[in-house]
């Protein structure tokens, strides 16, 4: 008698087919690609393009695309830890070294290496973007949505709606 | 003891505790200190203990003078962490006899009528509670001892309260989930039969598992330590569910090392379970939520006369299940977990439900009551 409650069907609520059926509520894709040095020489600087599709609520814009060098990561990681509760996620480092001249390879504009901070960085952005709190802070909305970021700009967090 | 073995002397006798009925009496396995299970005698509340100890002299025409023999029956606590004083909160003693003088193997017949085991037996992380007969020779130099311990079980009946445990969690905009346990009491050999329902999934969910998790609290004041072991843990879902989706859980419990509920056993410890619901997304951030349930030990075959001891109290359980309750912001995550949380809004939270009260055992009878195979 115990073992069939055990194992016996569970009454449970019917799914609607449109809940069964419809996008899923956690869409939210962040790529970091075509990065592309600008500028010549010592005035050079590499920026990538963060692109963005969700249909998050708490995120106004359902498809974005800026872009950002990695200056401006390492500006949304220091608005993050202040501000933010979460641990924020480490950032592929600065490559000093590689900035020091008589290198053999092109130092920080070297193709394998942009492509490993590209990797990195868009591993960065998404493991970010999907934390529920930090989803609604808006340096992270400014990094991700806006053309170009206001360092002036007023923090705090975003409600969705 | 070193007089003796300074001269080469050994033991001079040799103790032996024989229990009556031993040939049928069920054993129960009982963890040793060390990790290691040992088979001991199984009693329980009320039982009658008696026997014989058996002294054999190791040297024959030797004569074994002494200052008394006596045999206790002990039950007894103690802290891994203060080993020193051992809490002794039941204890019997027979004098089994006067000082004298011993020229040939004796046997001394002994009966303690209708002993009360209030606790169970536990072997734990930093308390131990047992059971031993102890049987002293008392001499001028070194005691002969010889301890036999004994297993006890704590038995109680069907609760007559045992509401499910149903309760929407979540953290807001993100994640919110319905939760049921069928119940809240559940015997050793029961099964947790549930389900957990999708309300809300903003979140990439990876797996989710769920896990029994022993709490062992002792001292008190500033110095309550609490270890938590995880007794048994599985995945119960793997893949991202969308709203509206059932996920089914069933956790037999017979499988795992198990023991009941004991709250603040003579005021020195306690050991609670608690079911840990745990929700993993795709960067290894985990959501949690844990909820007690009280575990009991069903007896068989009881006898009318017999009765047991009450299922403890449990924590308030949530039978209002219409009660949706706002969720507070997560707390600050030291590591990457968070508690789903259910605090209250505009209504409190409910009473704890009063305790059923099923007297405990007051004297033992007849027959003996056993417990499911």
């Amino acid at each position: 008698m115990d073992n069939t409650e055990a194992t016996r069907r569970l009454h449970t609520k019917k799914q609607t087919l449109d809940d069964a059926y419809a996008a899923p509520a956690n869409f939210l894709e962040i790529d970091v690609i075509n990065p592309i040095t600008h500028g010549v020489a010592k005035k050079r600087y590499t920026d990538y393009e963060v692109r963005m599709r969700t249909n998050l609520p708490v995120f106004k814009i359902k498809e974005s695309s800026v872009r950002r060098r990695y200056s401006d990561f390492e500006w949304l990681r220091s608005e993050l830890e202040r501000d933010s509760k979460i641990v924020v996620p480490a950032l592929p480092g600065k490559a000093i070294k590689r900035q020091l001249p008589f290198r053999n390879d092109d130092g920080i504009y070297d193709e394998d290496f942009i492509e490993d901070r590209r990797k990195s960085l868009e591993g960065f952005v998404n493991k970010i973007a999907g934390h529920p709190l930090a989803q609604n802070e808006r340096c992270l909305h400014m990094f991700l949505q806006e053309p170009v970021i206001d360092k002036n700009y007023v923090p705090g967090k975003i409600r969705p709606n | 003891m070193y007089f003796q073995s300074f001269f080469g002397f050994g033991q001079s006798a040799e103790i032996d505790i024989i229990l009556d009925g031993a040939a049928t009496r069920r054993t129960a396995e009982v963890k040793t200190e060390d990790g290691k299970k040992e088979r001991l005698f199984l009693f329980f509340d009320g039982e009658s203990l008696s026997g014989k100890v058996n002294i054999t002299l190791k040297r024959p025409g030797y004569k074994l003078e002494h200052q008394g023999i006596k045999i206790e029956f002990l039950g007894q606590i103690e802290l891994y962490y203060d080993r020193g004083n051992q809490h002794e909160f039941t204890s019997l003693v027979k004098e089994l006899a006067r000082p004298g003088e011993l020229h040939h193997n004796t046997s001394y017949d002994f009966d303690f009528n209708q002993v009360e085991k209030p606790y169970e037996v536990y072997t734990g992380t930093n308390v131990k509670l047992r059971y031993f007969l102890r049987v002293t020779v008392v001499r001028r130099l070194t005691d002969i001892v010889k301890e036999v311990d004994l297993a006890v079980h704590t038995l109680s009946s069907y609760p007559e309260m045992n509401s499910s445990i149903k309760m929407e969690v979540g953290i807001e905009d993100s994640l919110h989930i319905e939760f049921e346990y069928n119940k809240s009491k559940y015997h050793l050999k029961d099964v947790i039969v549930g389900k957990i329902y999708f309300l809300l999934v903003r979140i990439k969910i990876r797996h989710m598992e769920i896990a029994i998790i022993r709490r062992e609290t002792t001292g008190s004041g500033p110095n309550v330590f609490n270890e938590n072991e995880t007794i048994a843990k599985y995945e119960i879902m793997d893949g991202s569910p969308v709203r509206g989706e059932s996920i089914p859980i069933r956790v037999f419990l017979a499988g795992y090392d198990l023991t009941p509920t004991m709250r603040d056993i003579n005021k020195k410890f306690s050991v609670r379970y608690y079911l840990n619901l745990v929700l993993v997304d795709e960067e290894e951030r985990r959501y949690f939520k844990q909820q007690e349930i009280t575990l009991w030990r069903k007896g068989d075959r009881i006898r009318k006369s017999l009765q047991m001891a009450p299922v403890p109290v449990t924590t308030p359980t949530n039978g209002e299940s219409d009660q949706v309750q706002a969720f507070e912001k997560i707390p600050t995550p030291v590591s990457e977990e968070a508690s789903l949380e259910d605090s209250p809004t505009e209504e409190p939270a409910p009473n704890p439900t009063p305790s059923e009260d099923i007297p405990r055992v007051e004297s033992y009878a007849e027959g003996v009551p056993t417990e499911d195979a």
